[in-house]
């Protein structure tokens, strides 16, 4: 036996699940699941830091970003985005053709309308990741047929706070 | 490109992912709600809509049959803990009777971050355990209840939930039908 206990993996789902009923429920008005990305972010932002302490430094907002395609995505959702797409000017389109919290859903157009809260917890999970990492960023998602999902980022244009003896700040874009 | 260094193992990741959620979760409720009893219910009733859909994936993945007596359901329980957390709580102070025991927890996938502040005392954290019990037992026609009473994160040795058999369920038909 580990000496970290390991939960299944199918818990995450079912808490999941649980949390998307929960704010469903629970939010005042019909489509208000910011609280779902709120909690989102916090997640994000702290499993990062636990899963990148040993990893090299990324060299770029390119390199972080095809870092959370591939490892990140695969250690959670079981596997790689399946496209990456960019502008080189801080915009990416992710795409997963086969998500996995709405992959068990049936792909007919009976539940497009409700599946949007399935995925906002992972919006939120993206951005937090990101933003621990020093890319702040917008990310939206976009269902068009179950169970693809694609998530828009737009990365703002940022400071980076280097702690300079002078207290200089250097404003730029990584990778551009 | 090669990146030294491991790559990222994937149970541990989601069961890291997992315990950080369930304690956003915690947290977000005990936001919306001012009173901790609240928390409680809510999460027993969450635990329970989980173990409701849980206990196919036990019966799916186990292939295990009847329980001849509520000993045998006690290793059952004990068995799903190590499937779903990777922990075996020892099963313990069995009642004269046989219909209550304790499930006895060292370490907790659940608890792994977590340090409670002092203005939470009345929180049980892991209650959604009790409704996963609940749920999963109610599913194979046994009415239980359970509760926790002594918890690691309020400075007790362990945690410790009890477990005691109510009644077993009848199937029932539902209203208007022969």
């Amino acid at each position: 036996m580990p000496a970290v206990p390991i939960a299944d993996d199918c818990l995450f789902e079912f808490i999941h699940a649980e949390l998307v009923n929960y704010v469903a429920s629970s939010s005042k008005g019909d489509h208000d699941v910011s609280t779902l990305e709120y909690l989102g972010f916090c997640c994000g932002y702290r499993i990062i830091e636990r899963l990148t302490k040993d990893w090299p430094r990324f060299k770029d907002e390119l390199d972080t970003l095809k870092f959370m395609c591939t490892d990140f995505w695969s250690s959670i959702f079981k596997k790689q985005i399946d496209n990456l797409r960019t502008n080189h000017a801080g915009v990416y389109v992710l795409l997963d053709n086969n998500f996995r919290l709405i992959s068990k859903m049936s792909s007919g157009n009976q539940y497009l309308e409700v599946a949007p809260r399935y995925v906002t917890f992972t919006c939120g999970l993206l951005r937090g990741a990101l933003a621990n990492l020093g890319i702040h960023c917008v990310v939206t998602s976009e269902i068009k047929t179950l169970p693809a999902c694609a998530f828009h980022l737009e990365c703002w244009l940022h400071v980076i706070e280097f702690p300079f003896p002078f207290g200089m700040t250097r404003v730029s874009r990584l990778g551009t | 490109m090669s990146r030294q260094g491991t790559r990222l193992d994937q149970k541990k990741v989601n069961s890291e992912l997992f315990t950080l959620t369930y304690g956003a979760l915690v947290s977000q409720l005990m936001k919306d709600y001012e009173n901790v009893d609240e928390v409680n219910k809510q999460l027993e009733r969450m635990g329970y809509n989980i173990g409701i859909r849980l206990i196919e994936d036990f019966l799916a993945r186990t292939g295990t049959g009847r329980c001849y007596d509520f000993r045998d359901t006690a290793e059952k329980i004990q068995s799903a803990f190590r499937l779903y957390l990777g922990i075996s709580p020892q099963i313990m102070n069995w009642s004269s009777s046989g219909d209550e025991f304790s499930l006895q927890f060292d370490s907790n996938p659940l608890t792994e971050f977590v340090e409670l502040p002092d203005h939470c005392l009345n929180l049980k954290y892991c209650n959604v355990l009790t409704g996963v019990l609940k749920g999963a037992l109610e599913m194979v026609q046994m009415d239980i209840a359970s509760c926790f009473v002594q918890d690691h994160l309020k400075g007790d040795p362990c945690t410790e939930l009890r477990v005691k058999f109510i009644k077993r369920l009848e199937d029932a038909i539902p209203a208007g039908e022969d």
